[in-house]
């Protein structure tokens, strides 16, 4: 053949060598780790929802871009360290007292994203004379509220939320109900506060079940902007050292027996005047 | 602001708190301070500062807590039992390093004991109160001036220490009306960049506010950094005014309301021929052990007055370790002693004692 | 064809394809994801990382980049990868052949 048998008709030589040339799949990143996680690995049992939730929280900032605007507030409890784990500037409030602090911050800053991480034993118990007040004042703040109806840090006590029957080490046999009261349902008492904007309980037990808390997070920041109250987010979390059970088969708990008692959903919706700036 | 108005202590703390540029006030009612948060839920609004009743006093020394660790000026003010209430906020911003001003209007205790003034939270004030080894610079006023004078020295000094103020008034100060007279003041530029938790720029590391130190090793650390904080504040901060001690043979010491019932007893004591002066503490912490310690060589007997049933007169001896005897003198419960009995009580010691 | 219980039995050319990384010294052995992976692609070690943790091995055969596993991982250790649902071309010339190609490939004139 003559080398001008290899030019191909047509304005332009087109490069047509099968043999050395591929199809290969090109892969993009669809999930990675926050950038505005610290860099390090986190105490958390494993399976621990609080890592989940601090992941959950941390992709919303950083989706939404609000590094800088951005102050949270830590609790006592298992997620005390919680400003280890999140790149945002943090504030370690007393036991209960965090809402107390978030107010504090967010009257002196209106224009800052701030939220509050609390337990069941810092937001219903010991704090809850805090909490219910800062959502009666409507303060402009997020309350995210990881309920796993036990005290996780300290070794597996029984909290308001524990449930009738369940066994903790201050209930060894079984929460008594005509002892110690029904568990609270926090986030349907304090729906019933006008300053409550949005409030809703969800789970992180599977990847739907994660996606919807990640929506509900995301609104729950957006709504932020619009000063009109606070928003609650509950999450059912497992607390898998202190249920005695592995992490699946705490997954199967909150799917079986804790739903029953905190049924998942939307409690309270801003109605659609509310938002129709977005 | 420069003439001379009649005010009212706690009003006219209430006023500097506005001229010393404080941004926020969180407070509960109590007798005998609610006017403070009376009247600032009427002025702060016109000078678009932070004014706001909490639930509690649990919650206004936390709401102090978050705006204080924002790098905001803040304050708070209560009375006894409402402090006792505050400890564990105050522990939590003296670990966490965070300038802040704490107002007690000293009411007579324990307990809800009754509205009338004491000197009871001496204790609570200069040796802890709360729980972990941390110290407040305690300031106390002695008239309704000082009231509105130490709100400027107390955010000036908590700022410079990064650590919280004390201000020990009482419900007599806080409620007698004097002339006042609210000196020009500006407020100073103090870089919080390097702590405050504004939020997080590219451009710095993340602040976080804690008084968590889980490791021992940290934990030492840190309260050694705290002791040495308040070794400064020893070596530099301490006030105190001295009455006729130059050829004094005898001394009160009193701080407060007791020391002006002390000065007009020094007077009657001094038209008898007995030659005794006052001193009177302003910062009761730091103490002013060394000049304590200086009279101690100079005088015969010294007489601790107070309305409380023996508190200051512990660090008096303290002061003088030994060298001459230190009585105490005191009312309890809202009751106050006259010059009179005070004067009395003075003879009978100087014959006791046979130091005449 | 081997038996495999994921959601493509017949073995057919799969539209997408995913692959995960994890980091096996971060993983706490949780199994939470092999829980949650539809295709049974991840399973659980039987070494120990440096925590003395048994830590997750993934499949990236089956793998078809969903993300259950990453959302339900508490400590964010899985990376997830998809194809582009276009392929791309990538050349894969010798070097030496290409330099001689790019002098015969031209327009005559």
């Amino acid at each position: 053949m003559s080398i001008d048998q290899h030019v191909l008709p047509g304005p332009e030589p087109v490069l047509n060598l099968p043999a050395c040339h591929r199809e290969e799949d090109e892969y993009e990143m669809v999930y990675h780790k926050p950038a505005t996680m610290v860099d390090t690995a986190m105490h958390y049992c494993p399976g621990c929802a609080h890592s989940l939730v601090h992941k959950l929280i941390m992709e919303v900032v950083e989706e939404m871009d609000i590094q800088e605007q951005t102050v949270g507030v830590a609790p006592v409890g298992c997620s005390v360290f919680a400003y280890d784990y999140m790149d945002i500037d943090m504030q370690e409030a007393a036991h209960g007292r965090a809402c107390a602090v978030a107010t504090g911050i967010k009257r002196l800053m209106p224009d800052k994203y701030v939220f509050t991480y609390q337990g069941d034993g810092d937001l219903a118990a010991i704090g809850i004379a805090e909490t219910l007040h800062a959502i009666n004042r409507g303060e402009n703040i997020l309350i995210v509220f990881v309920n796993n109806a036990v005290y996780g840090m300290t070794s597996g006590q029984m909290a308001p939320t524990t449930l009738p029957g369940m066994h903790t080490t201050t209930s060894p046999d079984g929460r008594d109900v005509s002892y110690y009261g029904a568990p609270i349902k926090v986030s349907e008492l304090m729906s019933n506060l006008p300053g409550s904007f949005y409030v809703t309980r969800q789970a992180v037990h599977n990847p739907n079940a994660v996606r919807r808390t990640k929506k509900a997070l995301q609104n729950a920041f957006k709504y932020q902007q619009l000063h009109k109250g606070t928003c609650l987010v509950e999450i059912i979390g497992n607390c898998p050292s202190n249920w005695k059970m592995t992490p699946v088969e705490a997954a199967k708990f909150i799917d079986e027996e804790m739903v029953k008692t905190f049924p998942l959903g939307d409690i309270k919706v801003p109605n659609a005047e509310d938002l129709k700036i977005f | 602001m420069t003439e001379f108005k009649l005010m009212k202590g706690n009003e006219a703390m209430a006023e500097a708190a506005i001229l010393a540029g404080c941004d926020a006030y969180f407070g509960y009612p109590i007798t005998p301070q609610s006017e403070v948060l009376e009247y600032l839920a009427r002025e702060m609004p016109k000078h678009n500062r932070i004014v706001m009743q909490a639930e509690s006093e649990v919650a206004s020394i936390n709401m102090v807590y978050g705006a204080a660790g924002a790098g905001f000026r803040t304050m708070t003010s209560s009375s006894s039992p409402g402090i006792s209430l505050m400890q564990e906020g105050i522990s939590y911003i003296a670990g966490a390093e965070l300038p802040c001003l704490i107002v007690n209007v000293n009411r007579a205790g324990p307990g809800l004991g009754t509205i009338q003034p004491g000197q009871g939270d001496y204790f609570q004030s200069t040796k802890g109160g709360g729980h972990g080894d941390y110290r407040m610079i305690v300031l106390a006023p002695a008239s309704v001036q000082e009231m509105a004078d130490f709100v400027y020295l107390g955010f000036d000094l908590a700022e410079k220490y990064r650590n919280p103020v004390l201000m020990l008034s009482d419900g007599a100060i806080g409620q007698m009306m004097e002339k006042v007279k609210f000196k020009p003041y500006t407020r100073p530029e103090v870089d919080k960049s390097g702590w405050a938790t504004t939020g997080k720029p590219k451009t710095r590391k993340r602040n976080y506010i804690t008084s968590l130190h889980i490791l021992p090793e940290k934990m030492e650390e840190h309260n050694r950094h705290l002791e040495e904080k308040f070794k400064k504040i020893r070596e530099n901060e301490v006030r105190f005014e001295e009455y006729n001690t130059a050829d004094a043979e005898f001394l009160f010491v009193a701080y407060g309301l007791s020391a002006r019932i002390c000065q007009k007893a020094m007077d009657m004591a001094r038209q008898k021929g007995i030659k005794i002066g006052l001193l009177r503490p302003i910062t009761l912490y730091p103490y002013p052990y060394q000049r304590l310690n200086e009279l101690a060589s100079q005088v015969k007997l010294m007489l601790s007055v107070e309305l409380n049933s023996g508190q200051m007169v512990e660090d008096v001896r303290l002061a003088v370790n030994g060298k001459v005897p230190v009585e105490f003198y005191g009312r309890m419960g809202g009751m106050m002693p006259t010059p009179e009995e005070i004067v009395h009580h003075l003879e009978t010691l100087i014959q006791y004692h046979h130091v005449n | 064809m081997e038996q495999n219980n994921n959601s493509n039995p017949a073995g057919k050319e799969r539209k997408v394809k995913g692959k995960v990384e994890i980091d096996i010294q971060r993983c706490k052995g949780c199994e939470l994801c092999t829980t949650a992976c539809k295709e049974h692609a991840l399973t659980l070690s039987d070494t120990i990382n440096i925590k003395g943790y048994r830590y997750i091995l993934a499949n990236n055969e089956v793998c078809t980049g969903c993300v259950n596993c990453a959302l339900v991982c508490p400590d964010a250790v899985i990376t997830v990868y998809r194809t582009h649902p276009k392929k791309k071309p990538v050349d894969i010339t010798p070097t030496d052949i290409r330099e001689q190609l790019q002098t015969i490939i031209v327009p005559a004139k």
